[in-house]
């Protein structure tokens, strides 16, 4: 709600400017089609994707070892989640820089692929995988998956195994079982957990930064670059309040659809 | 249709104790449990009924021995593919599923038509006298509510026997009670198998047509409630069931029906029921229920009857509880109260002479284990 003065301090008059240049338009374009500009939208219809997608491999690679840990004999539970945790000991950029180690053209992973060729005589180009938009799926992947296996590990050992019993008695094999009564006990765990990644991938720009490079611009790092680089804390803010907005609203669609549970809702 | 509705044939369950034991939670077991019966496992906490159950239901598997069901050895057959059906302690209701959903899921699981399933549930509901709550969801229903969802959920499917888990355990008394004559009824309504597990011998006596008593994994007497409560088979029979008072001795002679038994505490023989088990010389066990011995001023004729001093009186209404020393044992008698309105304090007092009557008719020998 400002105009960035020229220095880059800001003139507090209220004015619309910056919401329309983030549509990708312009203030005195009279035609839209002409000077539509789709920079800033396709940038928060990729971190929207992104989300999305990132939250959607974590669900899926989350649920099965959570799943695992719930199921696994009481004494052994308590070190599968002691190792979930202990990458949290590390801080969260230390970790984005061990993904860069691997994935670098002279990385571990290229090391590793390399010597594997060289013993099958192949020749061997090593991957370009950093700075592409897949190395920033995995690290987004990798931080944010403790976040994901918790949740869901609590609301599945809640469940009481004579429940799994019962359905057994009344006729339900393992897969029915699993469909019809531990998926939907243990949807709270989905739901809080889906809630816990994908509103911080939504705003992260330290893993884009690192592992994207110039190539994968989330609007996280759009805000960063608007207060420190261009310096127009105005657009930058109204970027940030675009992004809360977003995720507000998926947010809000994704708890209504599918509820905190259904026994809450009833309740 | 086979003989019986569920066969166990000298089944063993053995268990790891978290120290690295074994122990056999079921100890060569033999039960015939026959086709329409109300049949009931009793027993204290570990004596190997809830297992029993569990190896019907198909939740565990024998480690030797078989389970048949309607003749069928079941072998290692998961629970989704036996004819059982089972109602849990913890009754096991799906949270999220309505009533209606609940009672519902074992019908959808055998793939029944839609149409029949609202119509069978429908019935199951009625039967349990739950129609009218197909919607709720089972936290918004009292106890006595769930259990009855948990039974017509079992019941729906028609089993071929219903198996019960310590049901009723949860409720309070009174829900209880009502529950115990409900479950009879309904047994008898539909016709069904029932294996009833529980602890409470009031409950097992007045529910079943037969009771198996358990202890130690080892089925110690199977019988109707008449049966095992007035002929006991062994000391822990006899003891468990309700209370008995016991009288160690040997047997000096036998009279066709009679026993002669010389029981030290009393010095004196006595005379016994003989079950025609025992000989002359042999050491024998005799029990008798408090209620069976008789507290008098002065015996008419005497058969068993000695000296007794009253040593503790505890005057319950119905029944008077009278702690007697009749020579070198103490016997507990129970007595109805027959005392006159009129004068209510007429019954023995403590420290007062009496004479206890032991009659032979209810003298029973047992072995000494």
């Amino acid at each position: 709600m400002g105009r960035r003065a020229p220095d880059g301090g800001v003139i507090f008059t209220f004015t619309l400017d910056n919401y329309i240049r983030l549509l990708g338009l312009q203030p005195d374009c009279l035609n839209p089609l002409a000077c539509f500009d789709p920079l800033y939208v396709s940038i928060l219809w990729r971190s929207l994707t992104l989300a999305f997608n990132t939250t959607l491999i974590v669900i899926l690679m989350a649920y099965p070892l959570a799943y695992f840990i719930a199921r696994a004999p009481q004494k052994r539970r308590n070190t599968y989640l002691f190792l979930v945790l202990v990458p949290l000991w590390t801080n969260f950029v230390i970790r984005v820089y061990a993904w860069m180690m691997l994935l670098r053209t002279q990385g571990a992973i290229n090391g590793v692929l390399g010597w594997l060729a060289g013993l099958f005589g192949m020749p061997f180009t090593p991957l370009e995988m950093l700075y592409t938009p897949g190395a920033v799926l995995v690290g987004m992947v990798y931080e944010f998956l403790p976040f994901m296996i918790l949740p869901i590990y609590t609301s599945l050992e809640k469940i009481d195994p004579s429940l799994y019993e019962a359905a057994a008695d009344l006729g339900a094999n393992a897969l029915k079982t699993f469909w019809r009564v531990t998926l939907p006990l243990s949807m709270p765990g989905v739901v809080a957990g889906t809630i816990l990644v994908f509103i911080p991938v939504m705003g992260t720009f330290v893993v884009s930064d690192l592992l994207g490079g110039k190539q994968v611009i989330l609007v996280g790092n759009l805000i960063q670059r608007q207060f420190l680089d261009a310096r127009d804390p105005t657009f930058g803010s109204a970027a940030s309040l675009v992004l809360m907005v977003l995720t507000l609203i998926v947010t809000v669609f994704y708890t209504r659809k599918f509820g905190f549970g259904k026994e809450i809702v009833v309740g | 249709m086979s003989e019986y509705a569920v066969e166990l044939r000298n089944v063993v369950k053995t268990f790891v104790t978290p120290e690295g034991s074994t122990i056999n939670a079921v100890d060569h077991v033999d039960m015939q449990i026959r086709h329409g019966e109300f049949f009931s496992m009793l027993g204290s906490s570990g004596c190997g009924k809830t297992t029993s159950l569990r190896m019907i239901a198909g939740f565990e598997w024998p480690t030797r021995g078989e389970v048949f069901i309607d003749g069928e050895p079941q072998g290692h057959r998961p629970p989704f593919q036996r004819k059982v059906n089972t109602v849990f302690q913890s009754y096991a209701l799906f949270q999220h599923m309505t009533v209606f959903e609940n009672v519902a899921f074992g019908l959808q699981m055998d793939k029944v038509p839609a149409e029949e399933i609202k119509r069978r549930v429908g019935e199951a509901l009625a039967m349990v006298k739950l129609t009218g709550l197909e919607k709720r969801y089972p936290r918004q229903l009292s106890g006595g509510q769930q259990q009855r969802v948990a039974l017509a959920r079992a019941l729906v499917k028609r089993p071929k026997v219903l198996l019960l888990d310590e049901p009723l355990g949860a409720l309070d008394l009174k829900l209880r009670k009502e529950m115990q004559l409900e479950l009879k009824t309904l047994q008898r309504e539909v016709g069904i198998t029932f294996v009833f597990v529980t602890h409470d011998q009031e409950e097992a006596l007045s529910m079943s047509d037969r009771i198996a008593v358990m202890s130690h994994g080892k089925v110690m007497q199977i019988g109707t409630p008449v049966e095992i409560y007035e002929r006991p088979r062994n000391k822990f029979v006899a003891d468990f069931i309700g209370e008995t008072n016991l009288l160690d001795g040997t047997v000096r002679a036998v009279q066709d029906k009679w026993l002669m038994v010389f029981v030290p505490a009393l010095q004196a023989e006595v005379r016994a029921l003989n079950n025609g088990e025992f000989r002359a010389g042999q050491q024998v066990s005799l029990s008798i229920r408090p209620e069976k011995i008789r507290l008098v001023e002065k015996p008419s004729e005497c058969v068993n009857c000695f000296p007794a001093q009253v040593r503790q009186v505890a005057y319950i209404g119905a029944d008077t509880r009278v702690i007697a020393q009749v020579i070198q044992s103490t016997l507990r008698v129970w007595e109805q109260n027959m005392v006159s309105t009129l004068d209510p304090d007429a019954y023995f007092q403590q420290n007062e002479q009496a004479w206890a009557v032991l009659p032979p008719e209810n003298l029973l020998a047992l072995p000494v284990d």
